[in-house]
């Protein structure tokens, strides 16, 4: 382990020397950036090469505007709200589904818990807060096209299900020009295969490297990302070897398309991405949350002073935020960033040594 | 979110499977990927196996949870 460690150093190294400026490579993964804080992966790598947080958590680029319209929804009469964890406390522009304490809303560990609340409560409609990534988003496609067929009518859900390629493309096409390549997320990959960022890497020129959460893996990956820099090319490599393939699982992708198809939707801190988000298809239209109580999701300015959006771009890190440490801590969050336990904010706030400020 | 666990299935009856992990069991679904059947290792996420995973990567893995599971429960200790 340790000879694998020392030759990915001595490539970050020399990838420094050799480009003689600061490389800038950014996670896409939650996982990973909660790995690279845990583990002090970033304190071993040269100064001049560092790491970026970017879109990668779903909690933390569901926009305020998607948030916004739970809050609403949760004060239906007869709506329960099922919801993965981490969503409660994420603060709308008034309030959060913690703090409005409406007593109806269930944490689910998995979409089928929540279709087995629409079977449990019969007298209620369950509302299914749908984020996630492509990991995510074939379990709510199972959970409806299951609705479907047992014609459980008491369902529907909220799609903020994202996928991560467009969201690189536009991190790429006008936000950041700083990203020298991506460390791409290992489980989502497991999904889309490894092929999916040929695009990436043949419009940006930017190496694309797939790593698993562990530690080793993330070395591995700066050290095949370090590589590439040093013989200047830019390729699609997996270091995940053992879990990641090139198609991906067909399966999933297929089970997908046959719910959902892309149409344009909101990031914090994007904006407007174009098919970015997962829309449910025409035939399974009842099962969605906007057409069943005639609302919609309309973009919101926040106001709060959050830099969440800016974070997310890999623009700005954590403590530059006036707000962070101060107004936003894990126990009192203004963004979502400070939140998701894998959110940069979060494992700023845990992991960094206190008084260290950003580069 | 989008951490998978690797677990072994341990039932299998259609889609419906009993998963097995770091001594715990949950109910878990195969539905995204068919070919598993019991005693394969796959990655567990939101609730349904979505690939394989070999029985190295999967041990590398667990370890690595335990880990991060002690070290919390210690932070905890130190903060609360």
């Amino acid at each position: 382990m340790l000879e694998r460690i020392h030759k990915a150093q001595i490539l970050m190294d020399k990838a420094c020397q050799s480009l003689a400026r600061q490389i800038n490579i950014m996670e896409v993964c939650g996982t990973h950036t909660v790995s690279i804080f845990r583990s002090g992966i970033a304190s071993t790598m040269p100064a001049r090469m560092k790491l970026l947080s970017g879109p990668g958590c779903p909690v933390c680029v569901t926009p305020l505007g998607y948030i916004n319209l739970v809050l609403e929804l949760a004060k239906k009469k007869n709506v329960l709200i099922a919801t993965y964890g981490d969503m409660v406390r994420v603060p709308g522009s008034n309030g959060s589904l913690e703090k409005q304490n409406n007593n109806n809303v269930r944490i689910v560990l998995s979409s089928e818990d929540a279709l087995q609340l629409a079977k449990d409560n019969p007298d209620k409609v369950i509302v299914f807060v749908a984020v996630g990534f492509e990991t995510t988003t074939p379990a709510t496609a199972v959970a409806v096209s299951e609705a479907d067929e047992l014609g459980i009518d008491n369902f529907c859900i909220l799609s903020g299900h994202k996928r991560v390629i467009p969201a690189m493309q536009a991190l790429l096409s006008d936000k950041n020009n700083r990203i020298d390549a991506f460390l791409c997320p290992g489980h989502v990959t497991v999904i889309i295969g490894s092929d999916a960022y040929h695009p990436i890497v043949s419009q940006f020129a930017k190496p694309c490297v797939v790593a698993g959460f562990e530690p080793m893996q993330i070395i591995q990956g700066l050290g095949e990302i370090s590589r590439q820099l040093i013989e200047q090319k830019a390729e699609v490599k997996s270091v995940y070897e053992a879990v990641v393939t090139q198609s991906g699982n067909t399966t999933a992708q297929k089970v997908i398309e046959s719910c959902f198809e892309p149409e344009d939707g909101y990031w914090r801190g994007l904006g407007k991405i174009e098919k970015s988000t997962y829309k449910l298809r025409p035939e399974y239209s009842r099962f969605d949350t906007c057409k069943r109580f005639g609302v919609e999701e309309k973009p919101v300015d926040d106001t709060s002073g959050c830099r969440c959006g800016e974070v997310l771009c890999g623009l700005i890190e954590p403590p530059q935020c006036a707000l962070f440490g101060k107004k936003c801590s894990p126990d009192t969050p203004v963004g979502p960033c400070m939140v998701s336990s894998e959110g940069a904010c979060a494992a700023w706030f845990k992991y960094r040594p206190k008084g260290k400020q950003a580069q | 979110m989008c951490l998978a666990i690797p677990a072994r299935i341990v039932e299998l009856k259609g889609d419906i499977a009993i998963a097995e992990a770091m001594g715990n069991r949950w109910k878990i679904k195969t539905t995204l990927l068919p070919e598993a059947t019991v005693g394969t290792l796959v990655l567990v996420h939101a609730g349904f196996a979505i690939g394989l995973i070999d029985e190295e990567e999967a041990k590398e893995t667990w370890e690595l949870l335990a880990e991060i599971e002690a070290f919390n429960q210690s932070q905890d200790k130190i903060s609360g």
